[in-house]
C-alpha cells in the first residue's frame, strides 16, 4: 500500500475504477468484464470507460439484461479459473438475481470445504439523493453484509476506490464493490467534490477489512462510508467552529469489518455516532452500535446515536427524500442530544 | 380486426396527447438542467424515459381495453398509462412530485399506479410480466371478466421473469396477452447482440401460445392483432404473445448523448414517424382535416391543463415521506 502522494493526480471513483480494472487486465488475462452498458457505452456511471477500446468485446462484454443469467455465469466461469468483474447496474436490482449472488457465489467456497474458489468481483451502484425514486436509490449495504461468504467494500473517495478494485479483482473470494453514484464525479448526477482525490498512477491495493480513521478528534466518533463519510467530514468541520472535536472513521470495508479501529475511536472519544444512508433498522448502523456496547459498554460516555435513513421506501419527491436522507446538521443535532 | 371510425380518432387522439405530454414533461425536466445537466435539479428531477414513437403499441393495444381491464406496464410508462386512461392531471402532478400526484409524490415516473383504471409500472425490468399473470389467475378464480396485459420491451424479453410468467400463463390458460415493444436498443445494447433469436415472436412456441410479430410501428396492425389476442384471452382461449417493432425517438433516458445509434438513425425514425404517418392516412381515408385539427387543439388542451395543474399542486409535507408504508 502506498501513502497518498503529494503529486496532484485527481481522479474521480469513475476514472479511478476503470483504471485498477484496466490495469489488473493487463496484467492478468483471466480477468474479463461484463455487465449491462458496461462495453461502448462505458459503464451507465462511467467506471467502466475505455475498457472496451483497449481489450474489446471478448473481455469486455455487454450483456443481455439477464441478471440471473450473467452473474450466475461469472460464479460458473470464477470456479474454471477466471477471474469475472461483473455489474449490477444499480444494487436495488439484486432483487432479480439474488440467488446467484448469495447461494452460490458467496457459499460454494465454504460447501467445498474451502478447497474450491470464487474469485469474482461484483460491482454495484448505491446511493440516491437525485430523486431516483425507491428502486434505484437504495443502498441495502446491510442486506448485502448481512450474509456470510461475500466480501462488501464501498469507498469514500477515488483513491480508495482504486486500491479496493485491485485488492478485489486479486482477492481470490467473492468481493461485492459498492460504489455511491452521488460520489461517482458525474456531473449529471451531481457529485462530491471531496471523493475526487489525489490517485498514483501505478497499481496499489487498500486493504480490504481495514477502517481508516480519516479525522482525528477527541469528543466523539462519527463512523460512516461512502456517502456517510462526506456528511460526517462536514459535521466535523461545522462542530469544530463550536470547539468540539470529532473523530471520522470511514469504515471502507464492511465485510470483514474492523471493529477494533471503531473501538479504539471510542475507547477515545466515549462518544458515537453512526452515519448510514440504509434503511434505520436491521443494518450496518445497529451492527457497529452493538459491536461497541457488546465490547466494552463503560466506555460511553453517552447513549450511541444513529443518523440513517428511516424504514420507508424511497421516495421520489425531492422534498421527501432530502427529509429522509442523512446529512451534516442532523448528525450535528445527535451530538447535541447526547 | 378493423377500427371502427371512433376508434381510429381515439388511438389517434391518445398518441397525439401522448407526444404533446412527453414534449411538456421534457420542456419542464430540462429547466434548472443548464448550463451543467444535472437529474437532480429543476421540477421534474431523477430519471425520464420519453416514450415518444412508441404511441402506436400503446393506442393499439388499449383500444381494446376498458378501465377493468389490467395494464402492467414498463418504466417507460406514459403512452402506456395514457391510453390506458391513467388520469392526466394526478399522472402529471405525480411526475412534478406533487401532493396531487397518483401517490402524493412517492412513486415518480417510473411508479404510476392507477387503481381505478387497473394500472401499474415498475422500474425493474422485466416485472411487468408476473403480475399480469396473477391479475388475470384473479379474475379466473373470482369468475370475474377481465384480461391482463403485460407491456415490455424488447430488452425485458431475456430476463427470467419473462420467460417464468410465459410459461405460467401457457401452463394455467391465462387470460393475459404479452405486449413487447421492441424498439430495438435496450439502452445502448442493440437487440441483435444481445437476444438469441432476430424475433421474440418465435418464443411462444416455448409456451404453447400463439406468437405474433407485427413490423412497421404501425397503428391499424397493432389494432388488429391485438384485438384478436385480447378476444381470445377474454373467450377463455388463453395468452398470446405479440411483438410490436417501434422506435424511440428519445434517449434511453434524458440527458442520453445516444453515441451508440449509427450514424442517420435518428433521422430515419423520425422521417418514419407515426403521428404524422397516421394523421396522413386519415386524411387520405377521407377523414376532414378539420375534425383532425380539432381532435389535436383538445389533445394540446388536455396536457396544458394537466401540466398547469401539477405546477400549480403544491409539494406534500415532508413528514408524509414517512407514510403510506401500510395501509
Ligand atoms: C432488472 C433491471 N435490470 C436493469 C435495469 C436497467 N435498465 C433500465 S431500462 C433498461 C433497458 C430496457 O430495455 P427494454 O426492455 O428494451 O426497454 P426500453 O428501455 O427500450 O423501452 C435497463 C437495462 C433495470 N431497470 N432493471
Amino acid at each position: 500500500m502506498l501513502d497518498q502522494p503529494t503529486n496532484e493526480r485527481r481522479l474521480t471513483i469513475a476514472r479511478a475504477m476503470a483504471e485498477a480494472m484496466q490495469q489488473e487486465m493487463q496484467r492478468d488475462p483471466s480477468v474479463f468484464v461484463m455487465g449491462e452498458d458496461i462495453a461502448g457505452f462505458g459503464g451507465i456511471f462511467g467506471n467502466t470507460r475505455g475498457l472496451f477500446e483497449e481489450f474489446g468485446k471478448e473481455r469486455v462484454r455487454d450483456t443481455p439484461i439477464s441478471e440471473t443469467g450473467f452473474i450466475s455465469a461469472a460464479v460458473g466461469a470464477a470456479m474454471d479459473g477466471m477471474r469475472p468483474v461483473v455489474e449490477l447496474m444499480f444494487v436495488d436490482f439484486f432483487g432479480v438475481c439474488f440467488d446467484a449472488i448469495y447461494n452460490q457465489m458467496a457459499k460454494n467456497t465454504y460447501f467445498a470445504g474451502a478447497n474450491a474458489s470464487v474469485p469474482m468481483v461484483l460491482m454495484t451502484s448505491t446511493g440516491g439523493g437525485y430523486s431516483d425514486a425507491g428502486q434505484h436509490s437504495q443502498c441495502l449495504y446491510g442486506t448485502f453484509a448481512h450474509l456470510p461468504g461475500m466480501k462488501v467494500v464501498s469507498p469514500s473517495n477515488a483513491y480508495d476506490a482504486k486500491g479496493l478494485m485491485t485488492a478485489a479483482i486479486r482477492d481470490d473470494n467473492p468481493v461485492v464493490y459498492m460504489y455511491h453514484k452521488g460520489l461517482q464525479g458525474m456531473g449529471w448526477l451531481g457529485t462530491e467534490a471531496g471523493a475526487t482525490v489525489n490517485t498514483p498512477e501505478e497499481e496499489y491495493t487498500v486493504e480490504i477489512g481495514k477502517a481508516k480513521v480519516v479525522r482525528k478528534g477527541t469528543d466523539v466518533t462519527l463512523v460512516g462510508l461512502a456517502m456517510g463519510v462526506h456528511n460526517a467530514l462536514k459535521a466535523a468541520d461545522k462542530l469544530a467552529e463550536d470547539g468540539i472535536s470529532a473523530e471520522v472513521v470511514d469504515l471502507v470495508s464492511l465485510v470483514p469489518l474492523d471493529r477494533e479501529t471503531v473501538i479504539n475511536s471510542v475507547a477515545k472519544t466515549g462518544r458515537l455516532i453512526v452515519v448510514d444512508e440504509d434503511y434505520h433498522s436491521y443494518g450496518v448502523s445497529g451492527e457497529i452500535i452493538a459491536s461497541v456496547t457488546e465490547h466494552d459498554i463503560s466506555k460511553l460516555k453517552a447513549s450511541p446515536a444513529r443518523v440513517t435513513f428511516p424504514d420507508v421506501p424511497i421516495p421520489y419527491a425531492r422534498n421527501m427524500e432530502q427529509f429522509c436522507l442523512p446529512n451534516p446538521d442532523k448528525i450535528i443535532d445527535a451530538y447535541r442530544k447526547m | 380486426m378493423q377500427p371502427t371510425k371512433e376508434q381510429l380518432l381515439w388511438m389517434y387522439e391518445n398518441m397525439v396527447v401522448s407526444r404533446r405530454f412527453e414534449e411538456a414533461v421534457e420542456k419542464a425536466y430540462l429547466e434548472g438542467k443548464a448550463p451543467a445537466f444535472n437529474m437532480a435539479n429543476g421540477p421534474i428531477p431523477g430519471e425520464m424515459h420519453l416514450s415518444n414513437g412508441q404511441e402506436p403499441v400503446a393506442v393499439g393495444v388499449c383500444a381494446h381495453l376498458d378501465a377493468n381491464d389490467i395494464v402492467t406496464a414498463t418504466h417507460r410508462p406514459h403512452h402506456q398509462a395514457i391510453a390506458k386512461g391513467v388520469d392526466l392531471k394526478k399522472m402529471a402532478a405525480e411526475i412534478f412530485g406533487k401532493s396531487t400526484g397518483l401517490s402524493g409524490g412517492r412513486g415518480g415516473h417510473m411508479h404510476l399506479i392507477d387503481p381505478a383504471v387497473n394500472f401499474s409500472c415498475s422500474g425493474i425490468i422485466g416485472e411487468s410480466c408476473g403480475p399480469a399473470c396473477g391479475a388475470a389467475l384473479s379474475r379466473k378464480m373470482q369468475n370475474k371478466p377481465g384480461v391482463a396485459v403485460a407491456f415490455l420491451g424488447e430488452g425485458a424479453a431475456n430476463q427470467g421473469a419473462f420467460h417464468e410468467a410465459l410459461n405460467l400463463a401457457g401452463a394455467w390458460d391465462l387470460p393475459v396477452v404479452f405486449v413487447i415493444e421492441d424498439n430495438s436498443w435496450g439502452i445502448s445494447v442493440p437487440k441483435s447482440e444481445a437476444t438469441a433469436v432476430a424475433r421474440n415472436d418465435v418464443r411462444a412456441a416455448g409456451y404453447d401460445m400463439p406468437g405474433h410479430y407485427i413490423p412497421g410501428n404501425d397503428p391499424y396492425a397493432i389494432f388488429d392483432i391485438a384485438g384478436e389476442a385480447i378476444a381470445r384471452a377474454r373467450d377463455g382461449k388463453g395468452p398470446t404473445l405479440i411483438e410490436v417493432e417501434t422506435y424511440r425517438l428519445a434517449g434511453h433516458f434524458m440527458g442520453d448523448a445516444e453515441q451508440y445509434r449509427p450514424e442517420g438513425e435518428k433521422d430515419a425514425l423520425f422521417a418514419k414517424d407515426p403521428i404524422p404517418k397516421m394523421r396522413e392516412r386519415l386524411l387520405a381515408d377521407g377523414h376532414a382535416a378539420k375534425d383532425l385539427d380539432e381532435l389535436e387543439t383538445r389533445a394540446e388542451a388536455r396536457v396544458t391543463e394537466a401540466i398547469t395543474f401539477a405546477r400549480d399542486s403544491a409539494y406534500a409535507p415532508d413528514t408524509d415521506a414517512l407514510t403510506a408504508v401500510f395501509v
